[in-house]
């Protein structure tokens, strides 16, 4: 028996359309942009999409993670609304010192990720419900805190919000986009070179066979809950550099927002299929559709909506077809 | 070199006791096995054997009983605690995924780090050098999915004899091989027992266990029936302590279940394919097949069979050529429009393509006939029940509730489920692939005769099998592939041999 290389080529190919696709889809977006508006084609414009979704970048590597198991995570967008909370309240009502408070907001939106991971796992619950049921107590919790907006006057924090780091060209990004490239390099390095992300993509691809393979299905399970709840509690923390404020309506609605973003990136829903740059390229276009309304100046903010809508219902069903013609 | 008695069993199992709902699995079943031997686990369809496997390797906690591994009673809480404590396991269902490449699958859990990452070219090389080790050329890096279930089965077997364990179990490794694989997985489990591993194998090749075995251990319904060297027990004995009946001599088993077809030689083709291919898949074949006419394809892994079937179910689009169905031409675009021209096709991969496991035997077996009918004319719950129970028992469904869920079967019984679905929506043509996978030896022998009955009655049937046996003994015609091109149409006209149509498939010969 003999097999085509060719063959063996394209069915490796096939995995890349999705990615194929939005790459052309990012181009095409910025080309239509600097024809149509005058500096549009800046390296700035680009920058200020990353410093802008610098935090969403954050929570979509995450949720990469939950759905490449083929989980969900709706915790994200309250996780992220009470890390910035939590950040304020013991910042500014209680003076803890924001070296202390960071890293403990990372705890705990860790260790929130974890129980729900292990909740998922031990009680067989669906992750949707867990994480559903995640995200009332999280926004519920920011408002015992306040019901008000805390803003932040801590010098940390608002020096923190105002550093530019220069780059050559005249162009500067905000520390929030490096620890964003950071979080991306580490989480490409995890998730296609270590052990951990390879059992995740194998649970994606099948929990009974994992488990039957010897793999430590449980574990997974329950890190990538817990990767989520960590990068959601960093999204915030970047959120609150960003905002300079704690509230309980912060960032609602992002955990859709940030499964588009993964959707968009060409991962399967299903999980098991996708790429951490594939994310990466969806909060790009995620971003990019945003800046090109601003640019266009007439249209209402809710358009971003309408073509993400849009866009999503198109790469789902690109995303069947690719799937219907996985089978030779 | 069979075992010395005088040794220690590398594992021992006492008393082992499995239940599930309703069922028995295990009642006191003993077992042993050597270091150095192919030991065979014999019994019917639903006897055990696979509950016994997951039991031993922690998939299934037991209910009762002990397990003895060198010497110590040792509990195994899973597959991983398995794997280290040295039992490497193919499972009956291929269990890979399907997502990930071959090289994964096979290394997935035990990958070449360096620095602490993956090293993939390590791992490719590692791979492709155990692959390379059952004669298997097949790209590594490619996605599992992309290959025949047949390959899957040989790919979760490499991943399994590539650790070096002390113990390997293979439950129905050989389902889906053919005889050359089989060859090459047989040199391997030689080797691997002379170096005084134990090897534990489930077959229902009566063949292929007295070539390989030095003991076997038959369950008969969850029971211990006994242990036997393979040397002093005739395959007939066998057979009837595997079917708990007296030893019976039933002489030749008829070696030709095949009738002349109704209408004679001359009968007018139902289906005729003309230069019907599709590219990267199946060159251009012509094949006709008469109402009454039982047309075999036999071929190697991967000749090409199921995909030429699958054209004719319209599963796959041709990229070219024509077929007329009783003399019209049709354009077979889609399975439904396959189904209303009376053609039914059972796939050869009952796990993604056939059942549906959350779902029960009755809701299974009525679910194409449901299809054909349409919507808006649903099944009378009792004629539903009709229907499933006397297929239940046509076919020798274990357990025989209607009401069963389809995944607690047995893989025997899954088997027979699939085939009652497409046996009871009355085709015109019916496409058989591997019909008899894993299907013990007396259920083997019904579906036959069912078959060879059916086209008595007129139907039309296309027929794929590994087994060239079965093949010579049901087909009126066989065609030959080899390398996805139909090389020889030979009618079986007695003078038809396995030897031939082995010789004529490396022959490649034209017809
Ligand atoms: N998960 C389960 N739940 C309920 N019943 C089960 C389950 N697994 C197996 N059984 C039942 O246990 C019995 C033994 O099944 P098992 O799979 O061990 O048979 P087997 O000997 O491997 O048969 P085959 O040759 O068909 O593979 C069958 O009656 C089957 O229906
Ligand atoms: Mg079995």
């Amino acid at each position: 028996m003999t097999s085509n290389p060719m063959a063996g080529a394209v069915r490796r190919g096939r995995q890349y359309v999705p990615l194929l696709v939005t790459s052309v889809l990012l181009v095409l977006m910025f080309s239509v942009g600097s024809v149509q508006y005058d500096g549009f084609l800046s390296g700035q414009v680009l920058l200020n999409l990353l410093i802008d979704n610098a935090f969403l970048l954050v929570v979509a590597v995450g949720m990469t993670f939950v759905v490449l198991t083929g989980g969900i995570d709706l915790s994200v967008g309250a996780v992220v609304a009470l890390s910035t909370m939590l950040s304020a309240w013991l910042v500014e009502r209680h003076g803890w010192p924001p070296l202390l408070v960071i890293p403990l907001v990372l705890v705990v939106g860790t260790v929130a990720g974890f129980v729900m991971g292990w909740v998922i796992h031990s009680f067989e619950i669906q992750p949707f419900i867990v994480t559903l049921a995640g995200m009332f107590l999280a926004r519920g919790l920011c408002y015992t805190i306040s019901i008000d907006s805390i803003s932040i006057t801590d010098p940390t924090y608002t020096a923190f919000a105002q550093t530019r780091i220069p780059l050559p060209g005249d162009l500067f990004v905000s520390p929030s986009v490096l620890v964003a490239v950071g979080v991306v390099a580490v989480a490409f390095v995890v998730l296609h070179h270590t052990r951990l992300g390879r059992n995740v993509y194998a649970l994606g691809g099948s929990e009974q066979s994992a488990l039957l393979m010897g793999l430590p299905v449980a574990r997974t399970k329950i890190a990538v809950y817990a990767v989520s709840g960590f990068c959601s509690s960093l999204g915030g923390v970047l959120l609150t550099f960003y905002m300079l404020s704690g509230y309980g309506l912060h960032a609602v609605g992002l955990e859709l927002d940030a499964i588009a973003a993964v959707v968009i990136g060409g991962t399967l829903l299903t999980g098991g299929s996708g790429y951490l740059l594939g994310t990466v390229l969806g909060v790009l276009v995620l971003g990019l559709i945003q800046t090109l309304i601003s640019f266009q100046g007439t249209l209402s903010s809710w358009w971003t909506r309408i073509v993400i809508g849009g866009l999503l219902f198109v790469f789902i069903l690109l995303q069947r077809l690719i799937v219907g013609r996985r089978k030779v | 070199m069979p075992a010395q008695s005088a040794q220690q069993p590398v594992l021992e199992v006492r008393g082992i006791r499995k239940e599930f709902p309703g069922v028995v699995a295990l009642d006191g079943v003993d077992f042993r096995l050597f270091p150095g031997e192919v030991h065979a686990l014999m019994g019917e369809n639903g006897a055990g054997k696979s509950t016994l496997i997951k039991v031993l390797t922690g998939v299934h906690p037991s209910d009762g009983g002990e397990v003895v591994l060198d010497g110590r009673p040792v509990r195994i809480a899973g597959p991983l605690q398995a794997q280290l404590a040295g039992i490497s396991t193919v499972y009956q269902e291929v269990n890979l995924c399907p997502n990930l490449s071959v090289a994964e699958n096979i290394l997935i859990g035990r990958e070449p780090r360096r620095f602490g990452l993956v090293h993939w070219s390590e791992l490719r090389r590692r791979a492709a050098e155990s692959v390379a080790d059952l004669d298997l050329d097949i790209d590594v890096s490619a996605p599992l999915d992309s290959y025949s279930t047949a390959v899957q089965q040989l790919v979760a077997i490499v991943r399994a004899v590539e650790v070096s364990a002390k113990v390997l179990i293979l439950d129905e490794p050989t389902s889906s091989l053919d005889r050359e694989e089989v060859r090459q997985l047989f040199a391997v489990m030689r080797r691997l027992r002379d170096q005084g591993v134990a090897i534990l194998f489930v077959s229902h090749f009566l063949d292929q266990v007295y070539e390989i075995c030095d003991r076997m251990t038959v369950l008969l319904g969850g029971r211990l029936e006994g242990e036997y060297l393979t040397g002093e027990l005739r395959q007939v004995d066998l057979v009837a302590r595997m079917i708990g009946g007296e030893p019976s001599d039933p002489g030749e088993p008829s070696d030709s279940a095949r009738r002349e077809p109704a209408e004679g030689a001359d009968a007018p083709p139902f289906l005729r394919a003309d230069g019907l291919a599709r590219s990267g898949a199946i060159e251009p074949y012509d094949l006709t097949i008469r109402s009454g006419e039982v047309v075999g394809l036999a071929g190697l892994l991967g000749s090409g069979r199921t995909e030429a079937a699958r054209l004719l179910f319209g599963a796959d689009h041709s990229t070219r050529g024509s077929v007329r169905i009783e003399g019209a031409e049709v354009s077979l675009r889609t399975p439904r429009t396959a189904i209303s021209h009376g053609i039914a096709f059972c796939p050869e991969d009952r796990k993604t393509e056939g059942l549906i496991g959350e779902l029960t035997v009755r809701e299974n077996i009525v679910l194409a006939l449901q299809a054909a009918r349409g919507w808006t004319r649903p099944l009378s719950g009792t004629r539903q029940d009709e229907i499933a129970l006397h297929w239940i028992r046509a076919l020798g469904i274990r357990p025989g509730n209607p009401e069963a869920l389809v995944r607690n079967l047995s893989g025997g019984n899954q088997q027979k489920v699939l085939l009652a679905r497409w046996l009871i929506t009355d085709p015109k043509l019916l496409i058989l692939d591997e019909p008899t996978r894993g299907i013990d030896v007396g259920a083997k022998a019904e579906i036959q005769k069912l078959v060879a009955d059916l086209a008595g009655d007129g139907m039309s049937v296309l027929f794929i099998s590994a087994e060239l046996e079965e093949v010579l003994r049901l087909c009126h015609r066989v065609g030959v592939l080899r390398d996805r091109r139909l090389v020889a149409e030979l009618p079986n006209d007695g003078s038809l041999t396995p030897e031939s149509i082995m010789a004529t498939i490396a022959s490649g010969a034209q017809s």
